[in-house]
């Protein structure tokens, strides 16, 4: 591996990890956040309407 | 007492705190992450495929991203939960419906062959972990992931064998229509929570384990873990080519890694007497070939599901006080953080430290997924354990995106059709079986899958989310647009995103698939500027000419790209009789009198 090989390597992996952790630390961070946000959830409104 | 009951409420909160933020990295994350990532930044120059992939990520993937979910929140909260449904409550046309269908045709085409490769992970996985895997050599990988697949001809796949995919198929997907149909309670939720942070723990654990692998064989000091992630990550490319290759034959000999290889390589080509040449690739060479950039870009579209009508959909469910915004960034952030931090450091290095850099080139996403890497997991110290997690983490993080490509589905059958999730699911359910079935059966080269996988997963994704941003920043405009995301929002999205969206994403992706097609489909040379060989889809469909010889058609890509039309026209006669639809195109709520 060249020099500017492990640099991009480093700062790619490091950008992401840093970007993931903030996004887990404002959501852990910021009050009733967890309730707003959302991902896909497969507890979609219409399962409970049909049964 | 108080203190125990206070310390136990404070625990189960963290716990479901963690357990939203594992929810949705969790849905974030797929096969994608681990397998075509590493392949197409390896095949692309790692480096240089890295700039033209962040680049992707910021001008394509998460402004589209935020564009899906404030689309699909206002959509919900006019009561349309389709993207056929979305686009007509947002622009308000009778023919905007006509392109949400692009929405669903992409979803529920493209669960037809993933559920397919979902069978290969959780078959591999449990033959790893039964001790069925004994492999020595690249062959007999290569028969174990043909008898698995069914390459050896159309129909091959249909036999009721441990070693092929149908069982293990027939088992994922009724699991999947069980669990979206049932929804998830008790112990699917549990499994689906700890889901993530197994996937996690298993991919950070392979790591630590392909890390260390160092040279493996000592006889093959080249064969390493360093030479692996300079291969993957080196921004330029080092390789032999021939200096006057003969016709039909390729200039390039091999690439070459690490010190030592180009010392290696440098002797060679001296003692080749003018025939070979040592070539050095920079980055900058490799950034003008559009291919790259039309790589990374397809790929951001895969990964983060833009332009799958999935987001769309989930998000017309949210409320004006949910926050779409750090949603959008967190579950893009956890895709990104699996892919690259993850994806990248595991796949491409352990192929190349135990089977040498020829193993690996080339491969794209199968290749090295299914047949360098279980050679790989054989040789491996515990390799037995280590094969059957990678599988079994690839099964969960396929089961996820499957579940959610359903979804769009169903919603646009229960919307249409005005009937309740038991019917939609069950229709949603014989249509993907045929397809699935048809998938299954145009094994020869995977040619159904392939060419599906090329119309539908590429092709088509572009297109739609072409025309989302271009609604989100040109219909709506930037300042309604923003609005939107930002009700509810705990962050605001940058100001210089405005102009991104409006005007630097569209016209990116503009020329993208202006080249895309010019290059894949009319062989479009941008060295020569000249037209050469159609490409091989269009030739599979219309027949052509390469090299001077005739090629015939395919009947196998006729008949996915037929199944693709005919899937469209079913649901465009759906819509056209949608009195839900017409209600949104007069600017009506869907339960509006």
């Amino acid at each position: 591996m060249s020099t500017s090989g492990l640099f991009v390597m480093i700062a790619s992996v490091g950008t992401v990890t840093l970007l993931f952790y903030w996004c887990v630390y404002k959501v852990l961070s910021t009050p009733h956040e967890t309730e707003k946000v959302h991902g896909v959830e497969f507890q979609t409104p219409d399962i409970a309407e049909d049964r | 007492m108080a203190t125990l009951a206070l310390m136990s409420q404070h625990k189960e909160a963290w716990g479901s705190r963690l357990g939203v933020i594992m929810a949705v990295a969790g849905s974030a994350v797929g096969l994608g992450n681990f397998l075509r990532f590493p392949g197409l930044a390896a095949q692309y120059g790692g480096g240089a495929f890295m700039l033209a992939y962040a680049i992707s990520f910021l001008i394509i993937g998460l402004p589209i991203g935020w564009a899906e979910w404030a689309m699909g929140r206002y959509a919900g909260s006019k009561g349309y939960h389709s993207c056929p449904g979305a686009f007509a409550a947002i622009l308000n046309k009778p023919w905007a419906k006509y392109i949400g269908i692009i929405g669903v045709i992409v979803p529920v085409v493209i669960y037809m062959y993933y559920v397919f490769i979902e069978s290969w992970c959780i078959g591999y996985a449990v033959k790893f972990w039964t001790g069925q895997v004994h492999l020595t050599s690249t062959e007999q990988t290569v028969e174990m992931f043909k008898a698995m697949s069914g390459q050896m001809g159309d129909g091959s796949a249909l036999t009721f064998s441990w070693n092929s995919a149908l069982p293990w198929l027939a088992m994922v997907f009724i699991f999947n229509f069980w669990l979206i149909y049932r929804g998830l309670s008790g112990g699917i939720e549990k499994m689906c929570n700890y889901g993530m942070p197994l996937l996690i723990v298993l991919a950070l654990v392979v790591l630590g384990r392909v890390m260390t692998l160092g040279a493996p064989d000592p006889a093959k000091p080249h064969d390493n873990v360093v030479n692996g992630l300079g291969y993957m990550w080196n921004p330029s490319k080092v390789q032999i080519e021939r200096v006057r290759p003969a016709a039909g034959e390729k200039a390039l000999v091999r690439e070459v890694v690490g010190e030592a290889s180009i010392a290696e390589a440098e002797k060679e080509v001296a003692a080749s007497g003018g025939q070979w040449k040592l070539v050095t690739i920079t980055a900058w060479q490799q950034l003008k070939n559009p291919l790259l950039w039309m790589a990374a870009a397809a790929q951001i579209f895969f990964s983060l599901s833009v332009g799958f009508g999935v987001i769309i959909v989930y998000a017309s469910y949210l409320k004006k006080k949910d926050d779409v915004v750090l949603s959008g960034l967190t579950a893009s952030s956890a895709n990104e953080f699996c892919e690259v931090a993850l994806g990248g450091l595991i796949t491409v290095p352990a192929a190349v430290a135990f089977l040498g850099l020829a193993s690996v080139a080339g491969q794209g996403t199968f290749g090295l997924g299914f047949t360098v890497l279980p050679l790989v997991f054989a040789k491996m110290p515990l390799g037995t354990f280590f094969g059957g997690a990678f599988f079994f983490m690839l099964f969960l993080a396929a089961i996820t995106s499957s579940i959610s490509m359903l979804q769009p589905g169903i919603a646009f059958l229960e919307e249409v059709m005005n009937v309740g999730r038991k019917v939609s699911v069950t229709l949603l359910g014989l249509l993907t079986t045929f397809g699935t079935g048809f998938v299954v059966y145009f094994t020869a080269d995977l040619k159904a899958l392939d060419t599906l996988d090329f119309w539908v997963g590429t092709f088509l994704i572009f297109i739609l989310a072409t025309i989302q941003i271009i609604v989100f920043g040109w219909h709506w405009g930037i300042e309604r647009g923003l609005k939107e995301a930002h009700s509810g929002a705990s962050i605001r999205i940058p100001p210089f995103f405005g102009f991104i969206m409006k005007w630097l994403c569209p016209a990116f992706l503009l020329v993208i698939f202006t080249l895309t097609v010019l290059t894949s489909l009319f062989g479009f040379d941008l060295n020569s500027m000249t037209f050469g060989s159609t490409s091989a889809y269009v030739m599979d469909l219309i027949g052509g000419t390469q090299e001077g010889k005739v090629v015939g058609t395919n009947q196998a890509a006729q008949l996915s790209v037929a199944l693709v039309v005919i899937v469209a026209v079913f649901f465009s006669l759906l819509s056209a009789r949608s009195k839900a639809y017409q209600r949104a195109e007069q600017g009506l709520n869907k339960n509006e009198a």
